[in-house]
């Protein structure tokens, strides 16, 4: 009965074939939308994601206090509080994977006839590991390159392309000042960071060097930041606590003195970035999911006219044998292939659509199966929501009157 | 035993004016076979009396015995499968579904009843062939004359084999001849054993039943069997 049935609703559809596909219409913009704003909405979250794995997970960064010369007062970095002993003591705490000072600044370096000005930051080699970087070709530097101060460095993606082009930097040399250093290797690319700057164009060398060779301070093993990878995230409010307490003892500060370093937890500041794109992708859904309604309700609209119109057809059918749940069956099956088939071609605009926005506009768009499929069954449901109460209301009818209705 | 046994049945309608009693207690007993006419003005409550005949509505008072059952006792669903597979309707107006071809309306029924597609084709196409419109199963209703629609109508009536034809007015709507031929297709029916309800106001078309019965202001007054057309033009 079913097939018959699926037969008599293709035919009714099909004698409004204007009507039927306006009406559908009101499904493909509805599912199209959401599947669109999903693709989005996911995409955003997607790239955000990839910038915090970019960044390393449960970082934390101490950064130095700032200078103040007559009242004018320097940005956080600038004032030699931090050392290495302060990182060597902090590396003793719990709940520690790995600690990596870094002291940075910026320099003009110089290959052949190009020059650039890079992002250099000396550290120690536990910084790739904090910040889970790894080598696009070649080899990072050693302790022993640390201890000795030796000129060599590790050049981040962009820096490698503006100052050796396209070919492998490795092994060769580039000059800051009259100092030539020797490329040990290149890192594999990494995006740019939650502000939007490039992280690709630095410069990675041995933190003696970098204070000695490059910088030169008057402060003898200090540097600007510490970069603490906390073992776990539960491990990181603890240890920032313990961090902040282990500082404030080793710098002698007084109860009640502000701290001459700052603290900042990268997880938090990337959780909060997580969670407004979150937010944004569920708002985008939640704005298409309105146009998916909107287009159920013109599914009943019309369901309700098609039963007015067809009332005698009711009376006829209820005449011949016809029971209140056949009537039922015959308007909910028209509603719901209207559905179906506006949500296939929503489906198929959304991801079209999709894919020319990720073209057009280079963003990441993320279409996935279940976010189809969770549309797909939305449409489904609209279609028996909305096209339960006109069926409902054609198998009420009473079969003399509805044999009447001219 | 009586095929129809109709005992006492009222029926009122809610007007501005107050209730109008359209049926009062009404008694009637249709043998099988039989072939009845009924007559009357309008209003008289010959079609409220089809209607409950036909288990389209429920008398207010009375009792009405379908082949020995009950049918005060049913549900709407159980309405509906005593006219699907027990009675057959056939309309003034024809009442085919328009978007449909002659073979799917006369095949309708048979949905209802629950048969698979190659059963209902083949026995719409017997009944389409009873009819005289073999050729026609894939024509949409707009396609063909008046007397052929009915005549479609009646297959569509026949396909489930019923044992009561309720004819409402089933020539109103085409001219004498037509008339004719459409009233020969139903003697012939009743010649096969069918009982034959029909609703009339036109005497040359009550001459074709053997039995013809009178409404007026919602009672029966007249109730005679005469005999057959033919038998009377001898």
């Amino acid at each position: 009965m079913l097939g018959a049935m699926l037969h008599e609703a293709w035919q009714a559809m099909g004698a409004n074939r204007l009507r039927t596909l306006l009406t559908m219409l009101g499904m493909v913009i509805g599912v199209g939308a959401v599947v669109l704003m999903m693709a989005i909405g996911q995409g955003a979250q997607y790239a955000v994601a990839q910038t915090i794995s970019s960044m390393g997970s449960n970082i934390f960064v101490v950064l130095s206090g700032y200078t103040s010369v007559g009242g004018v007062r320097s940005g956080g970095g600038s004032a030699p509080t931090l050392n290495v002993a302060d990182a060597e003591a902090i590396a003793e705490l719990e709940g520690i994977d790995t600690v990596a000072p870094v002291h940075w600044g910026s320099v003009q370096m110089v290959h052949g006839a190009n020059n650039w000005n890079a992002w250099v930051q000396g550290t120690t080699p536990a910084y790739l590991d904090a910040r889970s970087w790894p080598l696009a070709e070649g080899n990072a530097f050693t302790d022993s390159d640390v201890r000795a101060a030796t000129r060599v460095a590790l050049l981040g993606k962009t820096t490698a392309e503006n100052l050796f082009g396209v070919e492998s930097p490795v092994g060769k040399t580039f000059r800051i000042g009259q100092a030539p250093f020797v490329v040990l290797g290149v890192m594999a690319p990494k995006g740019q960071n939650l502000e939007g700057r490039d992280q690709d164009d630095l410069v990675v060398m041995p933190l003696t060097t970098a204070q000695r060779k490059v910088f030169g301070t008057a402060f003898q093993g200090s540097v600007r930041q510490i970069l603490v990878k906390a073992s776990s995230a539960e491990a990181m409010p603890a240890l920032e606590k313990s961090i902040e307490a282990l500082l404030r003892q080793r710098h002698r500060l007084r109860e009640g003195a502000d701290n001459d370093f700052t603290l900042r937890n990268l997880t938090a500041v990337a959780d909060t970035a997580a969670e407004t794109t979150r937010v944004m992708s569920m708002l985008l859904g939640a704005i298409a999911s309105v146009s998916l309604v909107v287009g159920g309700i013109g599914i009943m609209n019309i369901m309700l006219v098609s039963v007015t119109e067809r009332t005698r057809e009711i009376g006829i059918r209820m005449a011949i044998g016809a029971r209140q749940r056949d009537i039922l069956l015959q308007f909910l099956l028209e509603a719901i292939i209207i559905s179906v088939f506006g949500c296939l071609i929503g489906l198929a605009l959304g991801v079209g659509g999709a894919l020319l926005v990720g073209h057009l506009t280079k963003t990441t768009v993320v279409i996935s199966g279940s976010a189809a499929l969770a549309a797909f069954a939305v449409a489904a449901g609209v279609g028996v929501f909305f096209g339960y109460y006109p069926a409902h209301k054609a198998a009420q009818l009473d079969p003399i009157e509805a044999l009447r209705y001219q | 035993m009586a095929l129809l046994t109709l005992e006492g049945i009222s029926k009122s309608y809610v007007t501005a004016a107050g209730p109008f009693p359209a049926l009062k207690r009404v008694s009637l007993a249709i043998a099988p076979g039989e072939f009845v006419a009924i007559m009357g003005p309008s209003g008289s409550g010959k079609s409220t009396f089809m209607n409950i005949l036909g288990c389209l509505d429920r008398p207010d008072e009375g009792h009405y015995r379908l082949d020995g059952r009950s049918v005060e006792a049913l549900d709407k669903d159980a309405l509906a499968e005593v006219r699907n597979s027990f009675i057959g309707f056939v309309f003034q107006g024809f009442n085919l579904l328009p978007r449909m071809s002659l073979e799917d309306n006369v095949a309708l029924p048979l949905v209802y009843r629950g048969l698979g597609r190659e059963a209902r084709r083949a026995q719409a196409r017997d009944m389409l062939a009873k009819v005289g419109l073999e050729g026609y199963a894939a024509s949409l209703p707009n396609r063909i004359s008046g007397g052929q629609q009915q005549r479609v109508a009646i297959a569509r009536a026949l396909v489930n084999r019923p044992r009561l034809i309720l004819a409402d007015e089933p020539t109103g709507n085409l001219d004498s001849h037509t008339s004719a031929e459409v009233m020969r297709v139903f003697e012939a029916l009743n010649g096969e054993g069918i009982t034959i309800v029909l609703v009339t106001h036109e005497a040359d078309i009550a001459a074709f039943a053997r039995r013809q019965v009178r409404f007026l202001d919602g009672e029966i007054v007249e109730d005679g069997t005469t005999p057959r057309r033919e038998e009377a033009l001898c």
